[in-house]
C-alpha cells in the first residue's frame, strides 16, 4: 500500500534541508523535487506501509492507495495524530466509514525520564540501573 | 530514446565522495530497540569522558521493527516463574536453544517494560471488574502492582502506536544528540591491523549526502535486525513492501559480524509466519484475545481432530505441549493445503459473536450488548492500525467486517530472524555467572561465556536482538534489554581493555573506494547502452535482488515447493549463490538510495549463503512447518539434537560448520 503526495498539499516543507518525510522514512524512500518542491515515494514496491510519513507530515499532503497487486481500489485508511491521542478514519470499497480512537502516549512528550545523571552500582556485576537481587536457575 | 541515461533518485552519487573519520571508545550500530536499549543505559556505567556514537541507517524515532508501532508485548514475565519462559521457548523451537541466554533474558525484561510505562507507553489493565481498560484510563502502573491485560501467558497488551517514539525519545535524551548519526548505513565491520580476532571499527556511508564515513572504536555492538526480502514473497509486485517484518532489515547484523570472523548459529533456523493473507496482519490477538479458531475449506476446525494428535504425536516431546510450537501449527495448516482442503480461513465472525452471545447468556441487554460491541470491535481493529495498518486497508478495500465474515490465513514467505519465534543468529557468550555452562573446550564457538555477557566470539564485538541466535522469543521488550545488557558489557570490556588502541588495516580512501565501487561502475559503464537499467556490464540492486529470490525460493525451500528442498536441491542453491555473488561485484549504483540497496543485496546474498548451508549440514528437519528436507524428512533428537555453528575465517576466507552441545539448566522431567 504505498504512500502518495498530493501535490496541492505538499509544499515541500518550504524548502529546508529535508522534509519531514524524508526525515522519518525508515525505508529511505521519500524524496524532495527540489524544482518542483514536491515530495514523493521513489519505490512504491518497497513501502513497508508504515504510515510513518502519513503521520508526521504537517500538510496532511500524504495518503496511501492500497497495493495494485491485491488491494481492490476504493478503500482508505487515513490518521489523525493528536498529542495523546490518535484517530483513524476507515472508509470501504463499498462507502461505509468507521472512525478509531486510540490512545498513544500517557505523557507530555519530551517527559520521558532518561534517568540522566544517575549511575549504576557495580560494573563487575550483572544488575542493570535499577535492578538488584537477580534471581539464579532453580 | 532515455539518452542521456540519468540516475532514477533525486540524490545523485559522485565517484570521488568526501571521507570523514571518526574516533570513539564506543560504536553502536543500529537504531531499533536494541540500540536504544544501549543508548539508554551506557552512560549509567561509563567515566565522562567516554566517548560513544550511536549511527543509524534511518532515523530513531521511527526505526527497526517497531516503526509502524505495536500492539502487544509478548515478552513480560510478570508473575510466571522464568524457569516456564525457558520451558515454552525451549519447546517452540524444537528443543535447541541456548537455555542460559533465555532465563538470563527473562530475569531483566520486565524491568525495561516498567521503563517503557514510565516513559508514556498506555499499558492495557485489568480494572476491579475484570474489564479491560485502555492504557490512558486511570490505574496502578504495572510497578505499582497494576494487573496487564494478558492475552497467553507471556504478552500483554498495550496501545502501542507510538511505541517506538516513546522508546527513542529517553534513548537520545541519555546519549545526547550530538553522539547520534542518522541516516549513515554501516556495510563493513573492520578487524584491528594487529590485535588478533579484535573489532577496531566500521565503515559506512551517508544516503543524504556524497560523504564516506570510517569510524575507529575499542568496542561496538551491531543490532540492526533480521533479513526481510531474501525468500521470493508471495506478492511480487507492488506488494513486495508488505513484508511481514520490516522490509529494510536486509541481513546486515549476520553479514556484518560473520564475514569479520564472528561465530554464527542455528542459521537454518527460520521464521514462516502465518498470516492473514497478502496483508500480513497480526494473528496472535485473534487467536488468544478472541479465541479465534482456524477452519478449513470443508469448514473443518481442524486443529483438535485425531489425526492432528496422531501427527503431532510424531513429534514428541514437543507435540504434547499445550501450545503447539510454531513450526508444527504451520505444518497442521500445510498438510490441509497440500490435501486440497484449504482455504485456511481465521473465524473471526464466529470468535466475536460468541463473546457477544456470552454477555446475552449472562443477561446483558441488547443495548449493553451494543455498547459492549463498540468497545470488542474497537479492540479488533487497534490489533492492526496499531502494527499494520495495510491489513486494515485490505479489509476496508474488500468490505471485509470481521464480525460478519471470516479471513483468510496463510504461511508467508520466509524470514531470519533471531528475537521473535525464530532463532538464528550470531553464538555469544552468557553472562559471567556460576549457573552458565563451563564447557571445556578452547573454541568459543563451544563455550557458553568468555567474560562479557552478549558478546560474540570476537573480541570487543557485541550484539543484541535479532543479532542474538539461539534464543528466540525476545520480542520488542527482550531486545531492548539485551541492548542494555550490551551497553554495561561494552564499558566493562573499555575498562578492561584500557591500553588497547585501535588500527585499520585499509587506509580509508581504500574503504571509500571499495564501497563506493558500484558509483564508479555506473559511471564507467552507463552510456553503454539507451536504458539505464540494461546493461552489459553491470547488473541493478533491483534486478539482482529478484534473483536472489527466484534461486532461494524455488531451491531452498521457499513458497514454490511449500518449503520442501533436499541435499541435491540446496547443492544447486549453493552454486546460483555464488554466482550471485561474484556478480555483486558488478552491482552498479547512480544515486545514494540505489547505493544503500546494492549494499544491502551484498548483505543479504552472505546471509542467505549461511542459512542454505546450515540446513544442508543438518541432516534432518528440525522445523517442520518452516522448512522440510525430503531426504531427511523427520526430526532425529538421536544425532540431531545439537546446535550447528558455522565461522567463516576472515584470512582464508573459508567456512567451517560444526555440531555443538546443546545443554539444559532448567529441569527437562517434566519437559513443559
Amino acid at each position: 500500500m504505498p504512500s502518495f503526495v498530493d501535490p496541492s498539499k505538499c509544499d515541500g516543507c518550504k524548502g529546508g534541508d529535508k522534509t519531514a518525510c524524508m526525515y522519518i522514512c525508515p525505508n529511505d524512500l521519500m524524496v524532495l523535487n527540489k524544482e518542483e518542491m514536491k515530495a514523493y515515494n521513489q519505490e512504491p514496491d518497497a513501502c513497508w506501509e508504515c504510515y510513518s510519513c502519513v503521520k508526521i507530515c504537517p500538510q496532511g499532503a500524504i495518503m496511501v492507495r492500497g497495493y495494485d497487486d491485491f488491494v481492490p481500489m476504493g478503500g482508505q485508511v487515513h490518521p489523525m495524530m493528536g498529542t495523546n491521542d490518535i484517530m483513524w478514519t476507515i472508509k470501504f470499497r463499498n462507502g461505509n466509514i468507521k472512525r478509531f480512537k486510540f490512545p498513544i502516549r500517557t505523557t507530555a512528550e519530551g517527559a520521558a525520564n532518561a534517568y540522566v545523571g544517575d549511575k549504576g552500582a557495580n560494573l563487575d556485576d550483572e544488575c542493570l540501573l535499577l535492578e538488584s537481587n537477580l534471581p539464579t536457575p532453580k | 530514446m532515455a539518452l542521456p541515461n540519468k540516475p532514477l533518485g533525486e540524490l545523485n552519487a559522485d565517484p570521488n565522495p568526501e571521507i570523514k573519520e571518526h574516533e570513539c571508545d564506543v560504536l553502536i550500530v543500529g537504531g531499533g530497540m536494541a540500540a536504544c536499549g544501549t543508548a539508554f543505559e551506557i552512560k549509567k556505567w561509563c567515566p565522562d569522558d567516554m566517548k560513544i556514537i550511536l549511527v543509524d541507517k534511518a532515523a530513531m524515532e521511527r526505526s527497526g521493527a517497531v516503526a509502524q508501532g505495536l500492539s502487544a508485548i509478548n515478552t513480560y514475565i510478570g508473575e510466571n516463574p522464568i524457569e516456564n519462559y525457558v520451558k515454552m521457548v525451549r519447546n517452540d523451537l524444537m528443543g535447541v536453544v541456548r537455555e542460559d541466554l533465555i532465563y538470563d533474558l527473562g530475569r531483566h525484561v520486565d524491568e525495561s517494560v516498567k521503563l517503557f510505562e514510565e516513559w508514556g507507553l498506555p499499558i492495557w489493565k485489568k480494572d476491579a471488574d475484570g474489564e479491560n481498560l485502555d492504557g490512558a484510563k486511570p490505574a496502578p502502573s504495572l510497578r505499582e502492582g497494576g494487573t496487564p491485560v494478558r492475552t497467553g501467558k507471556w504478552q500483554i497488551m498495550i496501545n502501542g502506536e507510538s511505541y517506538k517514539r516513546i522508546v527513542a525519545e529517553p534513548a537520545k535524551t541519555a546519549l545526547g544528540e550530538d553522539n547520534i548519526m542518522e541516516r549513515i548505513f554501516i556495510v563493513r565491520m573492520l578487524l584491528d591491523k594487529n590485535k588478533e580476532n579484535q573489532i577496531a571499527g566500521a565503515v559506512g556511508f551517508s544516503t543524504r549526502e556524497n560523504c564516506v564515513h570510517v569510524f575507529k572504536c575499542k568496542t561496538a555492538m551491531v543490532a540492526c535486525g533480521g533479513a526481510v526480502n531474501i525468500f521470493r514473497p508471495r506478492s511480487t509486485g507492488e506488494g513486495k513492501g508488505r513484508a511481514w517484518y520490516p522490509v529494510w532489515n536486509a541481513g546486515s547484523t549476520y553479514t556484518m559480524c560473520a564475514q569479520v570472523g564472528a561465530t554464527l548459529t542455528m542459521m537454518e533456523n527460520r521464521f514462516t509466519p502465518a498470516r492473514f493473507k497478502d496483508g500480513y496482519g497480526p494473528v496472535g490477538a485473534w487467536f488468544l484475545l478472541f479465541k479465534a479458531k482456524v477452519q478449513n475449506g470443508l469448514g473443518e476446525f481442524y486443529a483438535n481432530s485425531d489425526s492432528v494428535k496422531d501427527e503431532l504425536g510424531k513429534f514428541m516431546p514437543y507435540g504434547a505441549s499445550a501450545v503447539t510450537p510454531t513450526c508444527l501449527r504451520n505444518h497442521l495448516m500445510i498438510n490441509e493445503l497440500k490435501a486440497g482442503r484449504g482455504p485456511i480461513y481465521m473465524a473471526t465472525d464466529v470468535a466475536l459473536n460468541a463473546f457477544l452471545d456470552d454477555r446475552r447468556a449472562a443477561g446483558m441487554d441488547e443495548k449493553g450488548v451494543k455498547k459492549f460491541w463498540k468497545h470488542l470491535e474497537s479492540e479488533a481493529w487497534e490489533d492492526f492500525l496499531d502494527m499494520s495498518v495495510g491489513q486494515a486497508g485490505l479489509w476496508a478495500g474488500a468490505n471485509i467486517e470481521p464480525e460478519k465474515v471470516g479471513s483468510e490465513i496463510m504461511p508467508t514467505e520466509p524470514y531470519m530472524l533471531g528475537s521473535h519465534s525464530g532463532c538464528c543468529g550470531i553464538w555469544v557468550s552468557g553472562p559471567d555467572e556460576d549457573w552458565v555452562p563451563d564447557v571445556a573446550n578452547e573454541s568459543r564457538a563451544h563455550k557458553y561465556k568468555w567474560g562479557y555477557n552478549r558478546m560474540t566470539t570476537v573480541d570487543g564485538l557485541f550484539t543484541a536482538g535479532d543479532g542474538v541466535g539461539a534464543s528466540g522469543h525476545k520480542f520488542s521488550s527482550g531486545a531492548h534489554y539485551e541492548g542494555r545488557a550490551c551497553a554495561k558489557q561494552m564499558v566493562k570490556f573499555c575498562r578492561d581493555n584500557a591500553d588497547f588502541k585501535p588500527e585499520l588495516a585499509q587506509t580509508s580512501q581504500e574503504l571509500a573506494d571499495e564501497i563506493y565501487a558500484p558509483v564508479k561502475r555506473y559511471h564507467e559503464f552507463v552510456g553503454a547502452s539507451t536504458a539505464e537499467n540494461v546493461n552489459p556490464n553491470y547488473c541493478k540492486p533491483a534486478g539482482l535482488m529478484m534473483r536472489l529470490m527466484k534461486a532461494t525460493d524455488e531451491y531452498g525451500g521457499g513458497v514454490a515447493t511449500y518449503y520442501m528442498t533436499s541435499g541435491k536441491l540446496l547443492g544447486i542453491c549453493l552454486d546460483l549463490l555464488r554466482l550471485l555473488r561474484e556478480d555483486a561485484m558488478k552491482m552498479a549504483a547512480g544515486d545514494l538510495h540505489e547505493l544503500m540497496r546494492a549494499w544491502e543485496n551484498y548483505h543479504r546474498i552472505w546471509c542467505v549463503e549461511s542459512h542454505i548451508r546450515h540446513i544442508e549440514f543438518r541432516k534432518e528437519s528440525r522445523y517442520p512447518g518452516f522448512y522440510y528436507r525430503s531426504d531427511f524428512p523427520t526430526v532425529d533428537d538421536e544425532n540431531w539434537k545439537c546446535f550447528v555453528n558455522s565461522t567463516f575465517d576472515p584470512k582464508t576466507e573459508e567456512w567451517k560448520c560444526e555440531k555443538v552441545e546443546c545443554i539444559n539448566i532448567v529441569e527437562t522431567d517434566p519437559w513443559i
